[in-house]
């Protein structure tokens, strides 16, 4: 699975689109959805919450474990992903798309890694 | 220390499996969707590499009297080419393991250790075969293990062999020939559905795995990894040695005091633990502390190992030792030991998750039994 070259990645494995009128839409990468396997229960942050970089602001549920969410910007939250809510299995099946999780009004970002990096991250 | 690879291995990783440390073997997790492997097996059928298993052959003209001694069981009224349910405790009554021992021959058992015990259950029997005319042998690496699992499991072994299936009952084996090869086939498993399991020599391993991928095509027969397998146990409200068993408990605390036989004929009725079980019997009988009990969820949160059960004031009131979302059920299920006074089915208790308090019912195991 190849990681998209539009997107900046995390290494705690989010993904965020480049801000679009100052929104970066953001979610789990391929990878990390495969290595929770499948998804049972996602909690995500409230629209108008206040979002920080490199902090948690969500979790992320499998049959195997729990993982905490990070928000790879600081900013407000102005959408979340009610189509993933209604079926996680959307995060397991489309990451890198239809599975988006949360969009952030973005006011700073933390250290970011391109697709190249990311993927050297991982191992792959 | 470099993980132990069974006779699949190669296989496996052509599968693209996703690959886990499972007491020192690298095993199979997941081939895709843990989900749709469970459901496949509840379904249809799923095929299981189960070679971490350890297995002990005990022979001799005393073998039956040994096993009566060393194990809780009263092995030897076994009748051969049959199978039970057993477990192997210490001196205070703590289980060492959970163990199916299967009659082979007249004089000749197969006994079965959890991959995590397996040399725990090894030394023990050795030990305790002193003075009995029997030999305990260590025969982990003469075996692979195999298995088939699911209502299309009778249909897919009956394309390959021609032993008599119908006349196999549950916890039975037989010598057979299965796409040529000569196994153990025996109707056992851990996934509360029907379904065989084929020992088989490692070198065999892999041209059976295939034979039965290929029978099993059209019957939707999937690859299935230990992920499912915990979650189908669980469903079918089956012990795990390290979760609902341990050395801290007896057969009694966890509700199955069954597996004990004090009415053992051989050796004048003794055997090991015998003195500590009686204790923990008539305790269990009049004043059991806690008991194990089964728990689901109307929430999503999953409650999981080792968290905590409360009453309605936040009070612990149990510990969770086993918990997953049951594909079947569609909810969160978990295995519980909780005080006695709420251990009543339908007893409305809570679950600490991370903190927050998710409102659970106490319910009877097992969560998911087959229809017949």
């Amino acid at each position: 699975m190849s990681n998209p070259t539009h997107l900046q990645y995390t290494k705690e494995h989010e993904w965020l689109t480049a801000a679009v009128d100052g929104v970066s839409t953001i979610g789990i990468t391929a990878h990390a959805a495969d290595a929770l396997g499948d998804i049972v229960y996602v909690q995500l942050p409230e629209v108008g919450d206040a979002v920080t970089a490199g902090e948690t602001c969500g979790e992320l549920e499998s049959t195997k474990s729990v993982s905490d969410l990070f928000s790879p910007v600081t900013g407000e939250v102005v959408e979340v992903n009610q189509a993933v809510l209604d079926d996680n299995a959307l995060v397991n099946s489309s990451p890198f798309e239809d599975g988006w999780l949360f969009k952030v009004r973005v006011e700073a970002t933390d250290e970011l890694l391109d697709a190249e990096a990311y993927t050297a991250f991982i191992g792959g | 220390m470099s993980l132990r690879l069974t006779a699949l291995d190669a296989l496996h990783r052509s599968l693209g499996a996703t690959m886990t440390d499972f007491a020192g073997w690298d095993m199979p997790l997941r081939y895709g969707s843990e989900r749709e492997e469970h459901l496949a097996v509840r379904t249809k059928a799923g095929l299981f590499d189960l070679s971490h298993m350890g297995e002990i052959t005990v022979s001799g003209p005393q073998a039956g009297e040994m096993l009566d001694h060393a194990l809780v069981g009263f092995i030897s009224a076994l009748g051969v080419l049959r199978a039970r349910y057993t477990m192997i405790c210490r001196e205070d009554g703590g289980i060492l393991d959970d163990l199916i021992v299967y009659r082979t021959a007249e004089d000749e058992y197969m006994v079965v250790a959890n991959a995590s015990n397996a040399q725990v259950v090894l030394d023990a029997l050795t030990e305790r075969a002193e003075g009995f005319d029997a030999v305990v042998r260590d025969d982990r690496d003469a075996y692979a293990l195999i298995a088939v699992q699911g209502p299309e499991a009778n249909g897919i072994l009956a394309s390959l062999t021609d032993a008599d299936l119908p006349g196999l009952k549950y916890y039975a084996l037989l010598p057979a020939t299965v796409a040529d090869k000569q196994v153990w086939l025996a109707r056992t498993g851990y996934t509360g559905e029907d379904g065989f399991e084929v020992f088989c020599a490692p070198a065999d391993a892999e041209h059976l795995w295939q034979a039965l991928t290929a029978a099993g095509a059209d019957r939707g027969l999937v690859p299935c990894g230990l992920s499912c397998r915990d979650t189908l146990r669980l469903e079918a409200g089956m012990p795990l040695y390290g979760h609902e068993l341990s050395t801290d408990l007896t057969p009694f605390d966890a509700g199955l005091g069954r597996v004990v036989r004090f009415d053992k004929t051989t050796n004048e009725g003794a055997f090991v633990g015998r003195k500590a079980l009686e204790q923990a019997a008539a305790e269990a009988e009049s004043a059991p502390p806690r008991k194990l009990v089964g728990l689901v969820s109307e929430g999503k949160r999953v409650p999981r190992a080792e968290y905590a059960v409360v009453d309605a004031d936040g009070n612990p009131i149990g510990r969770i030792t086993s918990g997953a979302p049951s594909p079947t059920l569609g909810k969160p299920i978990a295995i519980a030991y909780v005080d006695a006074v709420h251990a009543e089915p339908g007893t409305a208790v809570a679950v600490d998750v991370r903190g927050k308090a998710e409102p659970v019912q106490v319910v009877a195991l097992p969560f998911y039994k087959r229809a017949r």
